[in-house]
């Protein structure tokens, strides 16, 4: 199972390099990364700095446990986990961020002010637990794009392109999967897909694509109109080959900023879902629904729900501002309007 | 008008339909009743019991077609979970709940006035900040007001909702005491006691979408010639604002707020959950902690209903308005 995730990540990091040359080649796409880095520099670092925490998340092997540890032994450890040895660097329960003896009954640490944000109540670093989330935070946001973004396309460009009883189809669909509350039908899908990564991201898909389909569509039927599909169609240029080449390209630069809101919605809608009891396991939404009773006790314990909130609200804040600069960039009349 | 008015009836006649039919393949096609009914009566109990629950339920009948039917003992093809889905949904017939067998009907008309009383005032409230506070900002555009709610709506919107549940309880109800931390009273006199917290948090919740929204639209209707025919004629900023730009942006802002209005009904699952309201939103909790697939059905369905209600009026509503609707 753990080749798969080491597969991935090399995928991935093929994939960026072939994405990077590919906008370098065009003069658009190449404005406006650069002029993206100047507006938004500090939220690029911020995902940038994410998505290395979830490569190195993802890259693991089995061996070079310490001596006596005989579960780690055994199992898959990423590079997280060699740094941070969760099993050795653990406290018995709960204890302050730097502190030096345990916030019940004041024993001496294990580790004094070795825990950055202390540790929760089964003794757990909170720092590695949050770190953990961030690889869950961009999965949800990675699978469910491989399914949205595929599916939206596919029905939303041929709809749009092909239009009569196609677009009838694909319309009567986006009608009903759009007049469920979003919310229920992604409980629904959960409950009765059942839980774990794959379902949830299935049913974060359903309930997703059918946004993204519209505005794919929509555009579509303008660009079926433009004068270089005309002329492309005139020169007995395949359907197939007119959208490859003038229709997706085109629409390239909505699917981004649309999906890039979506995944913030995703990762906020994973919270509600792990309160419900059906989130992700190991997620910055379940980490906030444990720690919610902790509020309540004397003295206050804080750093669980701190640490998750404020790892999941700058991911969060930092794709929304790209993609609001984004729409900026993209959108002529608010370029003008803001210069 | 008349063949406008029936075409989109028909349409939304097949919408339900289509919505019914989903929820007919995720709840007895995808799921197994046979799971349903596991689930309900336990892993251990005897399969007698099991036996007579899914006929209690109704689950015992086949899926698409019924194979042995009889006239004699009123048996016919249609007597399946396909027919017999449809048939409850379409006539509110919504039968007993999976998990405690209280009549669904009955748990949805107690929980519906709670409900209402949490969501009313709080669309109220959203809609009202929204529109003022999205007002001044589009007066003020591209000044440091702007600016500054901008990034304010950029950042409550970056938070997360339970976030603002938890929070707000532990700082205005459990430091600051002004409200009960949770708890209701169907008393209308005492009620406003418990609602308020539930309310404010929901307002601020909703606030930074909201103003985002209701900015843009103020700022497309400032750039149209009708406004600057009105500047034209010497009219005040006040004058312009509420008289010309708020009324003709209603239009696009109450399209945006049929679209919640389903929420009205089927409440707001996680201020209900935590604040112990008794209403719709802590039903659907009850019934997915529960594993009660009926309840969750008729949720879903009834949400489904009220939407497609909903753009029903608004796009009828349209075409009174507005003849070039009507013709199209």
């Amino acid at each position: 199972m753990h080749w798969v995730s080491n597969g991935v990540v090399i995928l991935l990091i093929a994939g960026s390099i072939w994405v990077a040359r590919s906008v370098a080649r065009s003069r658009f796409w190449r404005e406006s990364a650069i002029e993206l880095w100047r507006r938004r520099r500090l939220a690029l670092v911020v995902v940038g700095v994410f998505v290395f925490i979830a490569l190195l998340d993802s890259i693991s092997w089995i061996g070079g446990a310490r001596d006596g540890d005989n579960v780690a032994a055994f199992q898959p450890r990423t590079l997280i986990d060699r740094m941070v040895q969760p099993e050795a660097f653990k406290e018995a329960s709960y204890s302050a961020p730097l502190a030096s003896v345990a916030f019940y009954g004041g024993q001496p640490l294990r580790f004094p002010g070795a825990h950055l944000l202390g540790t929760d109540i089964l003794g757990r670093d909170v720092v590695y637990r949050a770190l953990k989330g961030v690889r869950v935070a961009l999965l949800i946001g990675a699978f469910t794009s491989l399914i949205v973004i595929p599916i939206a396309l596919l029905f939303g460009v041929t709809a749009g392109y092909f239009g009569r009883r196609i677009d009838d189809g694909v319309f009567f669909l986006m009608t009903v999967l759009a007049s469920v509350p979003s919310l229920l039908l992604l409980i629904a899908l959960i409950m009765v897909l059942g839980k774990g990564t794959l379902q949830v991201c299935i049913a974060l898909g359903v309930t997703g694509w059918v946004h993204l389909c519209r505005i794919a569509r929509g555009e579509t039927l303008k660009l079926r109109e433009a004068d270089y599909v005309a002329a492309a169609r005139a020169l007995g240029v395949s359907d197939t080959r007119i959208i490859l080449r003038h229709i997706l390209p085109n629409i390239a630069h909505l699917v981004i900023i649309t999906f890039a809101l979506l995944f913030t919605g995703l990762v906020l809608a994973e919270t509600i879902l792990s309160y419900l009891g059906i989130g992700l396991d190991g997620s910055w939404g379940q980490m906030i629904d444990q720690a919610r009773n902790e509020l309540s006790r004397t003295p206050i314990i804080w750093w669980n729900l701190a640490a998750a909130s404020v790892f999941l609200f700058a991911l969060v804040l930092a794709v929304n501002t790209i993609a609001d600069a984004m729409r900026d960039i993209a959108d002529p009349r608010t370029r003008r309007e803001g210069q | 008008m008349a063949a406008y008015l029936i075409r989109r009836l028909a349409y939304g006649a097949l919408t339900v339909l289509g919505v019914l039919l989903l929820l007919f393949v995720l709840f007895f096609a995808v799921t197994d009743p046979d799971d349903i009914a596991r689930k309900a009566v336990g892993e251990r109990a005897r399969p007698e019991v099991y036996v007579q629950w899914k006929k209690n339920h109704g689950y015992d009948r086949p899926l698409f077609l019924n194979r042995e039917h009889s006239v004699s003992d009123g048996r016919r093809y249609t007597d399946t979970l396909l027919f017999e889905h449809f048939r409850r949904m379409l006539t509110f017939d919504f039968g007993r709940s999976d998990a405690d067998d209280t009549p669904i009907g009955k748990r949805l008309w107690e929980g519906a006035g709670p409900s209402l009383s949490l969501t009313v005032p709080l669309f109220a409230l959203g809609l009202l900040l929204g529109v003022a506070v999205a007002l001044n900002v589009a007066f003020f555009r591209e000044t440091y007001i702007d600016r500054t709610v901008l990034v304010l709506c950029m950042l409550t919107m970056s938070v997360a909702g339970l976030l603002y549940i938890i929070g707000g309880q532990y700082l205005v109800g459990l430091l600051l005491k002004w409200f009960p931390i949770s708890g209701f009273d169907p008393n209308a006199s005492v009620v406003a006691r418990f609602l308020a917290l539930p309310v404010l948090i929901g307002a601020v919740t909703g606030f930074g979408a909201d103003v985002r929204l209701y900015r843009t639209i103020f700022i497309e209707e400032m750039n149209r010639d009708y406004v600057r025919t009105a500047r034209a004629k010497g009219c005040g900023d006040a004058r312009v604002m509420l008289r010309h730009v708020l009324r003709n942006a209603l239009i696009p802002i109450l399209t945006n707020i049929v679209v919640a209005i389903p929420f009205l009904f089927t409440g707001a699952l996680l201020l209900e959950s935590f604040f112990g309201i008794p209403g719709l939103g802590s039903l659907t909790v009850d019934a997915i902690n529960g594993n009660d697939f009926s309840t969750l059905r008729t949720m879903v369905y009834l949400g489904a209903l009220l939407f497609i209600l909903g753009q029903l009026l608004t796009d009828v509503s349209y075409a009174l308005a507005d003849p070039r609707v009507r013709l199209s």
